[in-house]
């Protein structure tokens, strides 16, 4: 399995990174010699193997409904690129 | 004043309280070297006058109860600090200071421990090497133009140059257990769910642990029992009987026994390696230990399942650094334009390789061959652990297939830069803890850890035979201080 | 039990096609914090104020759990009769979007909370079983808001994190009027679990609504369009009648029917393509690393079921066997959980028959005059009560009540006080009726001749004269029978 420019370009697409064709050409060139490197896992059959996907062998924790979280707009607005008091900010979507 | 920073965080403890140290001596003492040592750029984010300010309020007002009596601290920049940037390496978090401290660090400031800076490291603790952080590669103290390993190279690189007294790392796939090798210092992954991951910049959530990284075994388990405490805020916590780490360290460990799995013999390692991990077998054996030839029969898959299972989680855990709540935003004709050139100027290369390989992994149609098969292979991997656990304590491995090498060695093949986790990979899979420690020097005089692998929870057994075996070895780095003019 | 209600068909040429709507709805779990957070779920506050640093998707942020909201969705899942599944997963749905703080929404995907149910439709030809596919948790996303800034759009991220269930129909809806039953049906079971306000202005109960098309007869479904995140019922209704009569034109035009999702244009009343199935997006699911299985027992779930109030099937059903309601009044007073309790509250202590229809006649209609809920009546069960009480008693004639009932809603006037200060209490006094009656009689000596020279219609006559007489206030059954006499 070879994974080619178009591949690249659809994956930039989908994980929102913009790639030119030069970085895509490295791109292709690194991540077909990884999944070469990959490829290994198909000499194990798994058919019967349950996915293990948290070691923690324990269930999830449950909390109770309480509101402890207040108003904290400036904390969460403080580091936003786009000055504005109430908002975040961001180019105009167009649909 | 430059002795000081030669002192273990047990002694430098001992003499604070006995009141032959104050904080602010042994602050100072580690700033002005840390001022002499910028050439190693350890240091992302230096928060040296704070930290002064913060030694004479606690000389003002010393509480010796606390088990981190005025001791500075410098810390990975994974941890999130509160009014103190945290950057993860990374251009993109380059301006971003959180309202908030990680759950490890506040254990930490809360026994007395102050803040001195914060470490670089491989960017999103994704490296070998320390080569992808946005701020530059970190310089191996042992020797000019070597890298200290990575992702927590920064870590490293401050305790084997006496810049901290103790630190701690993250370690996803070897973060702490590799570097700590590479620099001749001493460095634990907990077991997985042992500390909080409230806090820390995520990589892979279901691979990432903080530990320490240390001088020495018992400094390394005194932060252990420190920062490893149960907290509801992270859902993968899991409530166990901690233990005193430090208080109950032994270095009896007669009868105990240890697995030496006869996968880790890989093709190409080089001799001295080989011959240390020999030596290891003989000073466990001299230990009283008894030796137990195991397999673990899957050893070779969990380099291949890792690169699977790290990246996909990767993938979706940077899905948030888009230009919209903090960091760097590249500007954009429209929101999608915005976020395309965000991730592509603010990501660097290797963190743009693992999205994409994770982005892949987890895509309409490859779901099953690749993220469901690792997903498997992991539970293959666990499984031949748990196997070996109902015959052995522990086991002895080497901790990585080579010394340090030179900066820029390898940057430009990624694979022979991933081979570098083939023997900490394994153990992040299955979540166990293990422990790195400094056995030896090669022909070069660069340090060569040997890594003991425990039960999960069972990081007091490690760390007893670690401290048996740091007794035998009696390791001394060599470190010449070739940086300071 | 019908299994197809379908009249509503669309007819071209010779051919005949029938509608296949299914329907995913999001309802806003009532919870007082969020799924994964502890800030506020109120409605209505200031932008970014009920955001916390998980809300925001801040580094190093990671969920946890509230026990209620899953509490919420067993026990919803227990009010359509579904599959609880003990063990669920959550899982992240990648995708960028501005008001997705993550880059990935938590929700489940391979294992749901809660498995297949069944939900009972009434319609006017009898009833429905509509299938229920699943329900499943997952996190709601922020406000993106494209009017307020010509150049930008803006963020308000306190829905962010906000508990949703998605509840997922089987196909098997056929008409925008079963659409319309069944979302209300949905609504009422969750209103009377407590587990989702229904409130569709404040965007707690919307849905994505699935339409293809078929020859009437076939077996085999045709494509589908999904109309996204539609927040009315009658918007569901014209999106439906829109989207099957487009589709329809296609499939006659010898044209195919593309896969897509689109959007329905309110001002416009059509549907519009968002995006194709090509560019559809890749959400690559899968389980989310920060949170471990969500694990429940049997005890816990037996807890719930202990919990659960009577539902409105089983309340209609009481209130049929026990009350003797016919199903259609039944159907009415068991629809809305407040109707209910406003009604079982009346008769308490009142006449079931005259409770019956005061409500369903003179209040609905006042209620839908005044575009009001029952909640928010002029007038209180408790007032109602106490006039049907006195029609009841004989205090006052059914047609005094009305004009009783009118004064009542000015403040929600108590119909004693009413009748006290306005004298309006009914004639039941034989001696005062017979004294009346005389008074006709002999004011129209020409009409009682007449009558008994077999004129008998001209009963009706007294009786009007006599209720006129006494301004309306006489018991009519007594002039009834005293005029009998008399004559
Ligand atoms: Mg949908
Ligand atoms: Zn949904």
């Amino acid at each position: 399995m070879t994974i080619d420019l178009k591949t690249i370009k659809h994956i930039s697409k989908l994980s929102r990174i913009s790639v030119d064709d030069e970085k895509a050409k490295k791109l292709a060139g690194d991540l077909n010699s990884i999944f070469e490197f990959i490829k290994k896992l198909n000499e194990l059959k798994t058919d019967n193997v349950e996915p293990l996907t948290s070691v923690a062998e324990t269930t999830l924790k449950l909390r109770p409904d309480e509101v402890k979280s207040k108003n904290i707009r400036e904390q969460i607005l403080k580091n936003s690129p786009e000055e504005n008091e109430d908002f975040f900010v961001v180019p105009r979507v167009i649909e | 004043m430059s002795e000081v920073t030669t002192l273990s965080l047990t002694d430098l403890v001992q003499n604070i309280k006995e009141k032959k140290l104050s904080s602010h001596e042994v602050t100072k003492g580690f700033i002005d070297r840390s001022e002499k040592s910028k050439i190693l750029n350890t240091y992302i984010t230096e928060d040296f006058s704070s930290a002064l300010e913060k030694a004479k309020s606690f000389d003002n007002k010393p509480n010796f109860d606390l088990k981190l009596p005025g001791i500075p601290i410098a810390v990975k920049d994974l941890f999130c600090t509160n009014g103190v940037k945290t950057t993860a390496g990374s251009k993109i978090l380059n301006n971003f200071i959180p309202t908030y401290e990680s759950t490890v660090t506040k254990n930490i400031w809360n026994e007395g421990g102050i803040l001195l800076g914060k470490l670089n490291c491989d960017e999103f603790a994704m490296g070998s090497s320390n080569e992808t952080s946005f701020f530059g590669n970190v310089q191996n103290p042992i020797d000019k133009n070597l890298v200290p390993g990575g992702s927590s190279g920064g870590s490293a690189a401050a305790i084997a140059g006496n810049l901290t007294p103790i630190t701690i790392g993250t370690d996803t796939g070897g973060s702490i257990r590799q570097p700590a090798s590479f620099t001749g210092t001493v460095g634990l992954k907990p077991t997985y769910g042992s500390c909080s991951r409230y806090g820390i910049v995520a990589f892979a959530s279901s691979l990432d642990q903080a530990g320490p990284i240390s001088k020495n075994v018992k400094d390394c388990a005194l932060l252990q029992e420190i920062i490893s405490t149960y907290d509801a805020k992270d859902s993968t916590s899991i409530e166990f009987k901690r233990k005193s780490y430090s208080k109950e360290l032994t270095n009896n460990i007669k009868g105990k026994k240890i697995g030496i799995p006869k996968e880790y013999r890989v093709d190409g390692m080089p001799k001295e390696i080989e011959e240390l991990w020999t030596k290891g077998i003989e000073y466990v054996k001299n230990c009283g230990a008894q030796i137990v030839d195991i397999s673990l029969p899957h050893t070779n898959y969990a380099l291949p399942a890792y690169y699977i299972v790290a990246p996909a989680e990767a993938s979706s855990n940077l899905a948030r650094y888009d230009g919209v709540k903090y960091g760097f935003r590249s500007k954009g004709e429209n929101l999608i334009d915005m976020y395309e050139k965000t991730r592509s100027e603010g990501f660097g290369s290797e963190v743009q390789r693992r999205i994409m390989i994770g982005t892949y992994v987890l895509s309409s149609g490859y779901y099953d061959a690749y993220y469901l098969k690792a997903q498997k292979v992991r539970k293959l991997i666990k499984n031949d652990f748990d196997d070996a656990y109902k015959k052995v304590d522990a086991i002895l491995t080497p901790s990585t297939p080579s010394s340090a090498f030179k900066i820029g060695e390898k940057t430009n093949d990624p694979v022979s830069m991933y081979l570098n986790d083939i023997f900490t990979v394994p153990v992040n899979l299955a979540g166990l803890p293990a422990i790195s420690i400094p056995a030896g020097l090669d022909a070069k005089g660069y340090p060569l850890g040997l890594q003991i692998i425990g039960k999960a929870f069972d990081e007091q057994n490690i760390l007893n035979i670690a401290y048996a075996m740091e007794e035998k070895i009696a390791f001394k780095n060599k470190i010449t201080d070739w940086w300071i003019k | 039990m019908i299994k197809d209600n379908s009249e509503y068909l669309i007819s071209r040429g010779s051919n005949t096609y029938e509608v296949v709507i299914g329907l995913e709805v999001h309802a806003q779990v009532t919870s007082k914090s969020k799924l994964f957070s502890s800030s506020s779920t109120t409605f209505g506050a200031e932008p970014n104020t009920q955001v916390s640093l998980v809300d925001a998707a801040f580094p190093g942020m990671l969920p946890v759990i509230n026990e209620f909201c899953v509490k919420q969705a067993i026990k919803t899942g227990i009010g359509l009769k579904a599959q609880i599944n003990k063990r669920s997963v959550f899982d992240r749905k990648n995708y960028f979007y501005a008001d997705l703080p993550q880059g990935y929404q938590i929700s489940q995907f391979k294992y749901p909370i809660v498995g297949e149910g069944t939900v009972i439709l009434d319609m006017p030809n009898g009833q429905k079983e509509v299938g229920i596919e699943r329900l499943h948790l997952e996190q709601d996303a922020g406000k993106s808001i494209h009017d307020m800034d010509p150049q930008n759009t803006l963020v308000d991220l306190n829905r962010s994190g906000v508990a949703l269930m998605e509840i997922v129909s089987k196909p098997d809806l056929r008409t925008p009027d079963e659409v319309s039953t069944y979302i209300k049906k949905l609504r009422s079971i969750m209103r009377y679990l407590g587990t989702c306000d229904g409130n569709m202005q404040e965007g707690s109960l919307r849905a994505d609504v699935n339409v293809s098309v078929r020859i009437k007869g076939s077996e085999k479904l045709g494509t589908r369009c999904e109309i996204k995140n539609v927040n009315s019922i009658k918007f569901m209704q014209m999106a439906i009648n829109y989207e099957a009569n487009r589709q329809v034109d296609l499939i006659e035009e010898g044209k195919t029917i593309n896969q897509e999702t689109r959007l329905f244009d309110i001002k416009k009343n059509e549907t519009r393509s968002m995006r194709s199935k090509e560019d559809a997006h890749d959400y690559r699911y899968f389980p989310d690393p920060d949170l471990l299985p969500l694990e429940v027992t049997d005890d816990f779930i037996k807890k719930l079921k202990a919990d659960i109030p009577e539902l409105p099937d089983d309340k209609k059903k009481r209130f049929i066997d026990k009350f003797k309601l016919s199903p259609y009044e039944a159907t009415i007073l068991v629809s809305d959980i407040d109707t209910s309790k406003y009604f079982e509250e009346i008769i308490a202590n009142s006449d079931i028959k005259l409770a019956t229809n005061w409500i369903t006649g003179e209040l609905f209609a006042v209620l839908n005059d005044k575009n009001l809920e029952i909640s928010d009546s002029p007038i209180s069960a408790k007032n109602l009560s106490k006039l049907i009480n006195l029609i009841k008693d004989g205090t006052i004639s059914g047609k005094i009540a009305k004009t009783i009932f009118e004064l009542m809603m000015d403040g929600d006037k108590d119909p004693q006080k009413i009748v006290e200060e306005k004298g309006l209490k009914q004639e039941s006094d034989p001696k005062a009726i017979e004294a009346l009656i005389d008074k006709v009689i002999t004011d129209n000596p020409e009409k009682v001749k007449e009558y008994k020279s077999g004129k008998e219609k001209l009963f009706g006559f007294f009786v009007g004269q006599a209720m006129k007489v006494s301004s309306g206030k006489a018991n009519p059954q007594l002039i009834n029978d005293i005029l009998k006499k008399k004559l």
